[in-house]
């Protein structure tokens, strides 16, 4: 009897090929959309978690503001060389200090030329960042102290600007000063956001303040922690001395925050749970729109197949196998679209996760869970129709043009 | 076939059975108080002008509808006060239905418009099939089993019709005009299969018809005016 039921509901659909795809299109385009966004995501999550994991986690990153989903994060004022002295002179257990600030800048030598990220800090940022210098020299004390025109590129510029001759003891254009290469960096690869971590050019900090920002504020710190003390510990001994530095009350929140790598990625985490949020919201839009759609055509066919029904009743169908079929008929086709939907969703996912160079990663637990969605659809909104179905009086329906 | 015996139970019995459509001033007295009793084995033509309540009571007698007042007795068992399941379920075991408009399934073919009833009792398929394909035999259409409706004559379509409506082996066969679609020769060919099934196989047949020449295929006719009986008589049977 379910496999007959299953025939005919398949012979229903397959009837009326072109109605039963638009009908169902609500529900494709739904589960499509949702499919292909969780699988791009779980790529790019699995991605950006391993490189970050790879940088080390006896890394503290010291930023002003708070981060996270539903929070500003530039409204507090940013730190200062003072805040930088007091961390290495008064918080025990750290390796290194390194002050960051960022800009952008065009760096010219030759006939080449090319944009790239400026970073100036001192050589802590060295250790900070496990970097290393891999031809040429570090900045000296004194050119720190003084702001002097020097610099370190990037195995990126290196290439683009220099190409195969050397660069260190070259001058090159840096924004709006001339600045002498000192040293090359060791080629790190893309970093946890796919960006390249050697399309950069590292200069003393005040050489940044003066010569590009003109501003003495700074955006970050990056603390090192030695690999015998606990990170937790120094991170609280970080924060109770910038809350005391910064005059933060007792019971206000902090106007920084302090992360190691483990937190950051938990904070990315969050905001794709709260993206994933929106996404189920989306999804379910979608899914009540495809639903309506399912009825909407149930409806019709249950008109348009009266006389079939009575015929049906009158041979001796019972209620409940008129209420059976049509509902399988809805469940039928709104699984229907949920597959096509599921496999569209993942075609999309595949073309995106290869054009980003991402991993594949298909959840299967969404997949399964965006299944059992649009069979629910199917229910949920096939029980009206086929009930009216199922209720019709033979007599007037065998009456019925 | 012996005349049934006086004192044998009816098949089918209505007693003062009155159907009233609407009320007031719009009522309308379908059926004003009928008692008939229909025998197993008889074959039975129901005349009458139009809307003197033929398809009513035969509505009724095939539980496709209920009386307002007056009982309906199966087999001598009251069957009036049944709900909406068990009619179907009395429909599915006792009784088959040849309409005057066919109605077959469009779209499918025959062998599984034949199945169909088959399907509701749950019987496997390759039974199932079996059994269509014996039916659509036993009125001539074993070549036309795949063959959908719209492939097949009228004629043809009414025997595919017939076969639905005897493959459950039904005690009664019930038809309304029966033959109101087809000409003079298809329409005997129809009669001449219905008589043979009630004459080799037993089955009770209640027929409406209004032609006469269709009604004297029966060896009974009831006639029907404004909603009540007005003749009832045995006749020798044309084909007999
Ligand atoms: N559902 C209904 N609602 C209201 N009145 C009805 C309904 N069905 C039948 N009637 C009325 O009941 C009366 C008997 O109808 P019925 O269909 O039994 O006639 P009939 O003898 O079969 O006629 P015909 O030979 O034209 O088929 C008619 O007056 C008809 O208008
Ligand atoms: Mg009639």
């Amino acid at each position: 009897m379910f496999t007959e039921t299953l025939k005919l509901a398949l012979h229903a659909i397959r009837r009326n090929p072109l109605r039963s795809f638009l009908t169902v299109l609500g529900i494709v385009i739904g589960v499509a959309a949702v499919i292909a966004m969780v699988t791009i995501g779980n790529g790019t999550t699995v991605q950006v978690t391993e490189r970050l994991s790879a940088l080390g986690t006896n890394v503290l990153f010291v930023r002003p503001g708070q981060f996270g989903p539903g929070r500003a994060s530039n409204e507090a004022k940013s730190f200062t060389w003072r805040d930088v002295d007091a961390m290495r002179s008064q918080v025990a257990g750290v390796s290194a200090v390194a002050p960051v600030s960022q800009s952008t800048a065009t760096v010219i030598y030759g006939g080449a030329s090319r944009s790239t990220t400026v970073v100036g800090s001192t050589s802590d940022y060295l250790v900070a960042q496990n970097r290393i210098v891999a031809s040429g020299r570090g900045f000296l004390p004194s050119e720190e102290r003084s702001g002097a025109a020097v610099c370190i590129v990037g195995d990126t510029v290196r290439e683009k600007l220099f190409g195969s001759a050397s660069a260190v003891g070259e001058r090159m254009r840096l924004g709006s000063f001339s600045c002498e290469v000192i040293g090359v960096l060791e080629r790190k690869g893309e970093g946890g956001m796919g960006q390249d971590q050697d399309d950069m050019a590292l200069i003393p900090l005040r050489t940044l303040q003066r010569r590009i920002t003109g501003s003495t504020g700074i955006s970050a710190i990056s603390v090192a922690v030695r690999s015998d003390v606990s990170t937790t510990k120094v991170q609280g001994e970080l924060e109770r001395l910038l809350r005391e530095r910064r005059r933060i009350l007792p019971g206000r929140e902090d106007d920084f925050s302090v992360n190691d790598m483990a937190q950051i990625v938990a904070t990315m985490a969050s905001t794709t749970t709260l993206l994933t949020g929106l996404l189920g919201a989306v999804a379910a839009v979608s899914l009540l729109v495809g639903g309506i759609g399912i009825m909407n055509i149930m409806l019709v066919s249950v008109t348009e197949r009266t006389r079939e029904i009575g015929i049906r009743l009158a041979i001796g169908a019972l209620e409940g196998q008129v209420l059976t079929q049509f509902l399988v008929e809805a469940v039928a086709l709104s699984i229907f679209g949920g597959v096509v939907g599921i496999l569209l969703g993942l075609a999309l996912a595949w073309g995106a996760v290869t054009a980003m160079s991402v991993p594949f990663v298909v959840s299967v637990p969404i997949v399964a869970l965006a299944f059992g969605f649009s069979a629910l659809v199917g229910v949920v909104f096939g029980y009206f129709p086929a009930r009216s179905a199922a209720r019709l009086d033979p007599i007037e329906a065998l009456r019925h043009e | 076939m012996a005349e049934p015996a006086e004192g044998d139970t009816p098949l089918i019995e209505f007693r003062a059975v009155a159907k009233v459509y609407g009320s007031g001033e719009a009522e309308v007295r379908a059926l004003a108080g009928v008692d008939l009793a229909i025998h197993r084995h008889e074959f039975v033509a129901i005349m009458g002008p139009s809307g003197s309540g033929k398809s009513t009571a035969m509505n009724i007698i095939g539980c496709l509808d209920t009386p307002t007042s007056g009982d309906y007795l199966f087999d001598g068992i009251p069957i009036t006060g049944l709900d909406r399941r068990q009619y179907t379920l009395l429909r599915r075991h006792m009784l088959g239905f040849v309409f005057q408009g066919f109605n077959l399934l469009p779209r499918t073919s025959a062998v599984e418009n034949v199945e169909l009833p088959l399907v509701y009792r749950g019987m496997p398929q390759r039974e199932r099939r079996q059994r269509a394909l014996a039916a659509l035999a036993q009125v001539g259409l074993e070549r036309r089993a795949d063959h959908q409706p719209s492939q097949l004559s009228g004629g043809q379509q009414q025997r595919v019709a017939i076969a639905r409506a005897i493959v459950t082996e039904p005690a009664v066969l019930l038809a309304d005009e029966p033959t109101g679609n087809l000409d003079t020769r298809t329409s005997r060919e129809i009669m001449d299969l219905v008589g043979a099934l009630n004459r080799d196989r037993g089955i009770t047949v209640v027929m409406v018809t209004h032609e006469p020449d269709i009604a004297a295929y029966a060896k009974r006719v009831v006639r029907f005016v404004d909603g009540r009986i007005e003749s009832d008589e045995r006749q020798e049977q044309v084909a007999a």
